[in-house]
């Protein structure tokens, strides 16, 4: 889960805030200096933290705030305004040429995610209407262009790697930097002769403070002509976020972010480190392995989320997206009747991992963070498909009522899925899971707090 | 180690002018000792990624040292901080390996006595950290050393994994083993140490798929791999290496956790120290899981791979190699 450190340490600071009632500037500088170690923990970059807190102080200290009835509510606030507009506000879509082709270009440092996200990217704008036309311009890595070609040729997109007959060279000989701009240039000719509109550019991993490789990098982007050029950043990087940011802002040149890897745990503090120091805003975020793990990268929501407030406007959009509509209703008089059965738990599974990894879902449930256990409920194929073998050695009468699943049913179960007398517990630990937080989505379905809405397609 | 060190030093020279030089800034100054020259030595230490919580700690145990040597200025400071971080990574340690068989044993795998004497090194890591590259280093080493490795190509998920690994044993004139994408990765393993022992190799190179370790089948196709290692060849894997990527911040603890608890790490490589990152994070991992630094990737050739030495990183890290 992105940013879930930083998540249940600001709720904690906050927490301690509301008990609290009346606020002194005491009150506030400790709710303060505990801010700061939650931001550096989550990997925000010291100079950042460092002027963030001042900016949120400044604010916070004033009559206005602590004199007010309910001052840890408007501290709360602040953080949260400041949080967003540290990684800007609003969306920040791309911007296409006025003639096409567009040319977007991502660069990065090695293992950033480049490659991933240059067909992420196409295979979003492809389900957009776009054709997009793929450049492998990284010929330094061993056999980056044929990671592009293959994910290329799985997706359905057309990836150039040179023209016919083209020979890779050595990355070390001279000829290699024109090599690149060889592969640039006559992609771009052949996507214009086969009308494409969209262009992407994959460019090799370098260090920002290699001289030569970011003259190089220049060099390309010359060539390409990009209407955008992105920089995919690791989420997982830490206090050099901003060098590089800075490196390859000012050295080559940047419209706009991609952050990748934000299906791990890792901290997130890149993502808001990246935007400060740059100006750029995070257009793109990458969140998970599959090509479709990619959206659009909302700052105000991911604030929310970051305070540990959720994130429903996007889960609505992802359930509007994949869920069944017909199944879904269904869904709803159950939750209504408060039924919920194990076949109920499997279908959910089935359409829940269409919408993405299981965490990242409960992520955008307010509170969800704090539920204990719920990661459980992230399966893999494999697992899964254990789990409908498990659930389809069950008798209906056990399906209807797990409860009355003592041990010697659960070795029966065991023995006729194939699986172990472990499995058919885990499995039943996540349903007994899944219905705590069923329940507490019903509830919130009550309150109109939007989930109503999710429900309700 | 000579060279060694010389090339870690090298490979640090820009991560010394962004990191170093903001500790020697603090240091070399004849000032005396104060609060605030202990603030901006944390502040220093956490722009390292060396994390609040051992920040704290080494900054104490810096402030009690300094007490007791009765340390008056800057200078003094640095030897004391030099001291405590190296202290705190550990002595250097090489790869443990079963020694390599002298020549005319026969085929490692059955070597008199018929301990099979085949090393075997796992290496992992989440997405992009330079997993890869590192067996294709490691495998230059240990061609220097007079070894005869072979690589496997475990990566079973990534596409052209199989394509990448296969340009690095082409350009160390060795073999790969591989099998197709989407196949069973410990099955890899198998054939790969079958082969081994078949083609009189004795040291075997898994490289494994990079997935973050979050993922919850990653950790039981890893255990998996290891399992059918283990089986194969008594004692291995003789090294688990987890790649960081030194530009990473305090998730590598994080890696480093679950990677360990489901594999008993060996060992840490971390890579990309040629770049301005100080990869601090290794000294939480050192405290916290007791698993040494091996090796210290810095470029992306095949040499760029040196041996970890705690003092001189220290050094570098604190600037007062060669000042
Ligand atoms: N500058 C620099 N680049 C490195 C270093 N180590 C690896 N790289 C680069 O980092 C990139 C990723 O390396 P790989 O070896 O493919 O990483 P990996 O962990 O195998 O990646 P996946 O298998 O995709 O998870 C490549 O471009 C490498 O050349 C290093 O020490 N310094
Ligand atoms: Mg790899």
């Amino acid at each position: 889960m992105p940013f879930s450190l930083l998540t249940t340490r600001l709720g904690g600071v906050f927490r301690q805030l509301r008990g609290r009632g009346k606020l002194s500037e005491r009150d506030v500088d400790e709710a303060l200096r505990q801010v700061r170690l939650a931001l550096l923990e989550a990997d925000v970059n010291y100079k950042v933290v460092k002027e963030f807190v001042a900016k949120v102080r400044e604010r916070a200290v004033g009559q206005e705030v602590l004199s007010s009835v309910t001052p840890a509510q408007k501290v709360v606030k602040i953080v949260q305004d400041e949080l967003t507009d540290l990684m800007g506000r609003g969306r920040a879509g791309l911007s296409f040429s006025p003639r096409p082709p567009s040319v977007f270009m991502v660069v990065g440092l090695h293992g950033a995610g480049k490659t991933t996200a240059a067909a992420k990217l196409a295979y979003y704008l492809k389900g957009r209407g776009h054709h997009p036309f793929l450049i492998a311009a990284d010929l330094r890595r061993p056999a980056a262009q044929d990671q592009l070609a293959t994910l290329g040729r799985q997706h359905g997109f057309t990836v150039w790697a040179g023209p016919p007959g083209f020979a890779r060279p050595d990355p070390d000989s001279a000829v290699a930097a024109s090599a690149t701009l060889e592969v640039v240039r006559s992609g771009l000719v052949e996507a214009r002769r086969l009308a494409h509109d969209v262009v992407i550019v994959d460019t090799s991993g370098r260090l920002h403070v290699d001289q030569d490789l970011m003259e190089e990098l220049s060099r390309v982007k010359g060539a390409a002509g990009p209407t955008e050029v992105l920089l995919v950043v690791d989420a997982m990087t830490g206090q050099d976020a901003v060098n590089v940011a800075d490196a390859f802002a000012s050295r080559v040149g940047i419209d706009g972010v991609v952050l990748t890897k934000l299906d791990g745990d890792a901290r997130g503090g890149a993502a808001l480190s990246v935007r400060a120091v740059t100006g750029k805003p995070v257009k793109f975020a990458g969140m998970g392995e599959k090509v479709e793990d990619f959206e659009p990268f909302s700052p105000d929501r991911m604030a929310t989320r970051i305070l540990g407030m959720g994130d429903l406007a996007t889960l609505v959009e992802r359930a509007e997206a994949t869920m069944d509509a017909k199944k879904t209703l269904e869904l709803e008089k159950k939750l209504r009747r408060a039924e919920f059965t194990l076949e109920d738990f499997l279908d959910q599974l089935r359409q829940v991992r269409r919408m993405g990894p299981v965490s990242d879902i409960l992520n955008m449930l307010p509170g969800a963070g704090r539920v204990k256990g719920l990661g459980e409920l992230e399966v893999d194929d494999n697992q899964f498909r254990r789990l409908e073998a498990i659930i389809s050695s069950m008798t209906r009468q056990e399906r209807r009522d797990p409860s009355i699943i003592d041990g010697s049913r659960r070795r029966r179960i065991a023995s006729g899925s194939g699986t172990t007398t472990a499995d058919v517990n885990r499995l039943l630990r996540q349903y007994e899971e899944a219905r705590k937080l069923v329940r507490r989505m019903s509830r919130m379905g009550k309150d109109g707090r939007g989930l109503g809405r999710l429900l309700r397609p | 180690m000579a060279r060694g060190t010389r090339r870690l030093a090298e490979g640090l020279t820009r991560a010394r002018a962004g990191f170093g030089a903001g500790i020697r800034r603090v240091l070399t100054r004849n000032r005396p000792i104060d609060a605030s020259l202990y603030e901006e030595l944390a502040d220093t230490l956490i722009l390292g990624d060396t994390g609040v919580a051992v920040t704290t700690s080494v900054l104490d145990e810096l402030q009690t040292r300094a007490g007791l040597a009765g340390a008056t200025d800057a200078g003094a400071l640095r030897e004391l901080l030099v001291e405590i971080l190296s202290e705190r990574l550990g002595p250097a340690e090489e790869l443990r390996l079963p020694p390599a068989p002298a020549a005319g044993d026969g085929p490692p795998g059955h070597a008199q006595g018929d301990a099979p004497r085949t090393a075997v090194v796992m290496v992992v890591g989440v997405n992009g950290t330079g997993k890869t590259t590192t067996v294709a280093r490691l495998a230059h080493r240990l061609l220097g050393e007079g070894r005869k490795p072979l690589i496997v190509q475990a990566d079973t998920f990534r596409a052209a994994a199989t394509e990448q690994a296969l340009v690095w044993a082409q350009r160390l004139g060795l073999d790969l083993v591989h099998h197709r994408p989407g196949s069973d990765p410990a099955a890899v393993a198998f054939d790969g140490v079958r082969a081994a022992v078949a083609r009189g190799r004795d040291v075997v190179l898994v490289d494994t798929a990079g997935r973050l370790h979050t993922k919850t089948g990653l950790v039981e196709e890893l255990r998996k791999v290891r399992r059918v290692l283990a089986r194969e060849v008594e004692g291995a894997p003789h090294e688990t290496l987890l790649v960081i990527d030194g530009t990473a911040g305090l998730n590598s603890l994080e890696q480093a956790r679950v990677f360990d608890e489901a594999l008993d790490l060996t060992g840490i490589v971390i890579t990309k120290m040629d770049g301005t990152a100080r990869g601090g994070v290794v000294i939480a991992i050192r405290e916290a899981l007791g698993v040494p630094v091996k090796f210290v990737g810095v470029g992306e050739r095949l040499d760029d791979l040196v041996p970890f030495d705690a003092e001189a990183y220290a050094r570098e890290m604190v600037g007062s190699a060669g000042a």
